[in-house]
């Protein structure tokens, strides 16, 4: 039978605040536990939430870039359940009324189409603590920092066949919220966390399987991992005659596997109801205007521009769109340089590559974007060869000079457009040669052009690759000819 | 010098006819002598009193003072003070000593008002008896038999024995109201949102509201002054300009119309107390107030949506108290569900427990439209029906409870029949209305208490009124006889 996959994400944002959604302790990651924990984070008898604006207009801010309702009236709730990280024994959330309605979000797929993932709503929520399970020899630890750190919890529709669309959507997600400033988006250290919703179904079926949640799927290659994992555990149980039950499941990144966590049978009841500290949040149109106003070019409209504008390639406009440091990088390699294909080329390929290898963001790299379009003005007036711009692009990495033009000169990387020298270099290769020479004016004239490359290649390694691979061809077809 | 008013207090400490010091120990040491049989205080910080009072005679020698400087006074168990214990009148808060202070605690020390300890009262504020509280029973200084009322049941005892002149309260369904009323003094339930929530420790947060006990109008006008005003750190507060209370208290009262709302004179008012307060209504006649009959006719439905509504908070705000941080945690847990179930269990008496169970339940996935919402619908019409009657009149006049102060006991064991005592208080803290209690007279030797209810923010008229009756009455003045 065919399956098909339904998949619906639930992706937790910590947002940039300075502070924490409903006290004033800072939320920098990092610090020595507990420190960064108030009265109102500790939960003490008597303490009372004030509403961070800030997280509010972040909020906001998302919605309006994924083209959502913004309610006038939203109202915070108390979900309750015990815990030991959960210091109120209710976390402070949205659940009838959320800050955001529903919205879309077009996401880039690999193939270069566009598949449009609905977006139900977006609320906001105080984070929980940590519990510290290690260095207490049987007893927890708790630590109370990120307790009351503001998230934006970002609920989609289950629109989703496939893994790889899950992780583009998660990656769509991760490039509006950084570009909008609204998250650093750092997987590694909880900013951006993930719980999927899978379930499948007989292709052609409406009716939706039932459904598994896999918990907190922190990267975006566990994210397509578990997901795959997961479809297909369900196909096989249902194959083998089992069914799907409803649960919450772990995803096991070692063993590439998820389990069980708790069923719905053992799911509580949060008994949720409105937080009667917090008055609604009642926004007035002249306010969601204003921030309207505010909102940065965003990866859409960035891909939009890169294709329609710049001529680029929808891959390489969702690739170079993808984040916001890469596009603000290449915009500026583009403004100084003024190609946009040489810069898309070197942007998405030599610094991308290099990048990987280090495993560095953009934001690390060692070459400024000044630095690149300095490089890329040498190609384009001939100044150096493809060969040699790698060179000095590796150079520049390495920081072994400041500008590209500093490197060339120090390596002797200029390329020879001098006849007489490249002439003088040819000759010596074609006298070192004789037998090759001999083989190739014996040959026919269609298999000559194979065997021309010998030639080039003898005579770009005796000019230690600064002659200009065009003048060598010109001028090595004339000699052989004699 | 007990007897004296706070502004009679006040011109004796800046005439220097006795200091603060003097002042304090007096209290301290009618606290000394008479709270063993009363019971109203958990804590009497002495040292901290001496202390403070010695300060506020250098402020007052400075002429650095505010008309609350070196006034005793007490605090409800229920405000944070920071380095004092705040127990709540709850075991799992025996040895909870708060790091920070209330706003309301904050303000009033600021003032210069020196501390004499913390009052008992119902376990986290839940009994209209001040029987539930972990510390014992507080006896009513009338008849040391009979209940103080509750919650603020400690000091309403205290400021009617005249073991502080003044003292802080709080009132979520008429828990200060109704134990002024039990021990003959006055008290005053602000406007929800004038005074600071901020440390007043949370038993229903839509209900809770801080206000003044004294014995008189003047008094609570003088301390409501220092308690009100809008604090950045409590949201449900509000940011309006408090008046100047004492300039209001001598309005004439002509012109004024009281409301008497039929539904509060019916067959649950004892008869005595009925005529108590039609003597009260003909004093305020006298002094050129009219009244007319109004009906507030879903006033019996405010039982049911309190005691919805009121528990359902209540199961939420207590859930912080799991022996984790702090507070009492049971011996030995095996495990974290045995950790979470002894330490509540044992840290928690029944009434709490009781209005835990009732509110979880009210909140449960299938009960919440039957309960919960229900009950909010009830208390939009139940402030509807409030509005509607200030179209017709200035202030309601009405009693505070049906009937005087119970004895000790009489109703501990069917909790319902005391949920229905509470019958004209509940309304006004669903509807987030200003009403005081004044004494106006005994019915078997128990105090009987006069209830008016103002429009949101009208305390200053509620005041005037209040004040203006006792310029032509004593009943505020008698005071029990204790030896």
């Amino acid at each position: 039978m065919q399956w098909e996959a339904v998949i619906g994400l639930e992706v937790h944002v910590q947002l940039a605040t300075q502070s924490k959604i409903f006290s004033g302790s800072s939320i920098a990651f990092g610090a020595e536990p507990n420190t960064q924990a108030n009265v109102i984070d500790l939960g003490m008898p008597g303490v009372l939430p004030v509403l961070n604006e800030k997280a509010v207009e972040m909020a906001i801010k998302f919605g309006l870039a994924v083209h959502a309702e913004i309610p006038e009236r939203s109202v915070f709730e108390r979900k309750n359940y015990f815990y030991p990280d959960l210091p109120k024994g209710y976390q402070t959330s949205q659940m009838a009324e959320p800050i955001v309605g529903l919205g879309y979000l077009d996401i880039p797929l690999e193939d270069g189409g566009i598949k449009r993932v609905r977006i139900h709503h977006a609320h906001l929520e105080e984070d929980a603590g940590k519990s510290l399970h290690e260095d207490f020899h049987g007893m927890t630890g708790v630590d109370l920092n990120r307790a009351g750190t503001p998230l934006l919890e970002i609920v989609s529709e289950p629109d989703m066949n496939s893994a790889r669309e899950a992780v583009a959507y998660l990656k769509a997600i991760h490039a509006i919220v950084t570009y909008l400033g609204i998250s650093d988006g750092n997987m590694a250290e909880g900013s951006l966390r993930c719980d999927a919703n899978v379930s499948v179904r007989p292709k052609g079926q409406e009716k939706l399987g039932t459904r598994c949640e896999i918990k907190n799927v922190n990267s975006f290659r566990f994210v397509e991992k578990a997901i795959n994992h997961e479809i297909q555990r369900q196909i096989e149980l249902i194959e083998d005659g089992g069914r799907v039950i409803q649960q919450t499941r772990l995803y096991d990144p070692d063993l590439d596997e998820t389990r069980a966590m708790r069923s719905k049978e053992e799911a509580n009841d949060y008994r949720y109801f409105p937080c009667p500290d917090l008055l609604p949040v009642e926004l007035d149109e002249a306010y969601i205007q204003h921030l309207k106003e505010t909102l940065p070019e965003l990866p859409e409209q960035k891909r939009q521009r890169f294709t329609e504008q710049l001529g680029l390639s929808a891959y390489d406009a969702g690739v170079l769109s993808s984040s916001r440091a890469l596009a603000e990088y290449f915009d500026r390699v583009v403004e100084l340089s003024g190609d946009a294909k040489l810069a898309a080329n070197w942007v998405t390929g030599e610094l991308s590559a290099q990048l990987n290898r280090e495993g560095i963001e953009i934001e690390q790299a060692p070459v400024a974007p000044e630095q690149l379009a300095g490089l890329l003005k040498r190609l384009q007036d001939d100044t150096i060869n493809g060969k040699a711009a790698k060179q000095v692009f590796a150079a520049l990495w390495a920081g072994e000079g400041h500008t590209a033009d500093e490197i060339i000169e120090a390596k002797g990387l200029k390329q020879v457009t001098d006849t007489g020298a490249i002439e003088a270099v040819i000759d010596e290769v074609l006298a070192a040669n004789p037998a090759q020479v001999e083989q190739y004016r014996a040959a026919e004239p269609e298999k000559r052009g194979k065997m021309v490359g010998f030639f080039v290649g003898q005579v770009m390694k005796a000019s230690k690759g600064t002659a200009n691979p065009q003048a060598v061809n010109q001028l090595l077809a004339k000699k052989l000819e004699g | 010098m007990h007897d004296l008013s706070l502004t009679q207090m006040a011109k004796g400490l800046t005439d220097r006819k006795f200091s603060s010091v003097e002042l304090t120990q007096t209290f301290l040491e009618r606290i000394r002598k008479l709270d063993p049989q009363l019971n109203s205080f958990i804590t009497v910080t002495e040292t901290e009193a001496l202390e403070t009072a010695k300060q506020a005679d250098r402020r007052l020698a400075e002429e650095k003072h505010s008309p609350l400087t070196g006034i005793p006074l007490a605090h409800k168990d229920l405000f944070c003070t920071e380095g004092v214990k705040t127990t709540c009148g709850s075991r799992i808060l025996d040895n909870f000593v708060a790091p920070y202070n209330a706003t309301v605690v904050e303000k009033l020390a600021q003032a210069g008002a020196v501390s004499l300890g913390k009052t008992n009262l119902d376990e986290f504020a839940m009994g209209s008896s001040n029987e539930s509280s972990f510390y014992g029973a507080v006896k009513n200084p009338w008849n040391l038999d009979a209940v103080p009322g509750g919650s603020s049941g400690g000091s309403a005892a205290a400021v009617a024995a005249r073991l502080v002149p003044a003292a802080t309260g709080t009132d979520t369904g008429g828990s200060i109201r109704q134990p002024a009323a039990f021990c003959g003094i006055t008290g005053i339930k602000p406007t929800y949102g004038r005074v600071s929530r901020w440390g007043m420790v949370a038993y229903a947060s839509s209900l809770d509201q801080g206000g003044p006990m004294a014995r008189s109008a003047e008094d609570c006008a003088l301390l409501l002054q220092h308690m009100a005003g809008f604090d950045p750190r409590d949201s449900t507060s509000i940011q309006r300009a408090v008046p100047d209370y004492l300039s209001l208290l001598d309005e004439p009262l002509q012109g004024l119309t009281l409301g008497l709302p039929k539904e509060y004179f019916g067959a649950d008012l004892n008869p005595q107390m009925a005529e108590r307060l039609q003597a009260a209504i003909a004093e305020l006649e006298k002094l050129g107030a009219s009244v007319k009959e109004v009906s507030l006719p879903l006033t019996r439905l405010a039982i049911p949506a309190y005691y919805v509504i009121a528990p359902a908070e209540a199961s939420s705000n207590l859930s912080r108290f799991d022996g984790v941080r702090y507070g009492h945690r049971c011996a030995d847990p095996k495990d974290l569900e045995d950790l979470y179930k002894r330490s509540r269990s044992e840290g928690f008496g029944e009434e709490v427990k009781r209005r835990i169970l009732v509110g979880t339940y009210a909140l449960s996935e299938g009960f919440y439209d039957a309960y919960y919402r229900k009950a909010q619908q009830l208390r939009r019409l139940i402030t509807q029906d409030f509005q509607k009657a200030f179209n017709e009149v200035d202030l309601l006049l009405a009693p505070t409870t049906p009937t005087p102060a119970w004895d000790l006991g009489s109703k501990t064991s069917d909790p319902v029949q005391m949920y229905l005592e509470d019958i004209y208080t509940l309304g006004v803290n669903l509807a987030g209305l200003p009403a005081i209690s004044v004494p106006a007279g005994l019915v078997g030797g128990r105090p009987v208490g006069m209830q008016l209810i103002g429009n949101h923010f009208d305390e200053g008229r509620l005041l005037n009124v209040a004040h203006q009756f006792q310029q032509v009455t004593d009943f505020h003045l008698k005071a029990p006889e204790l030896n």
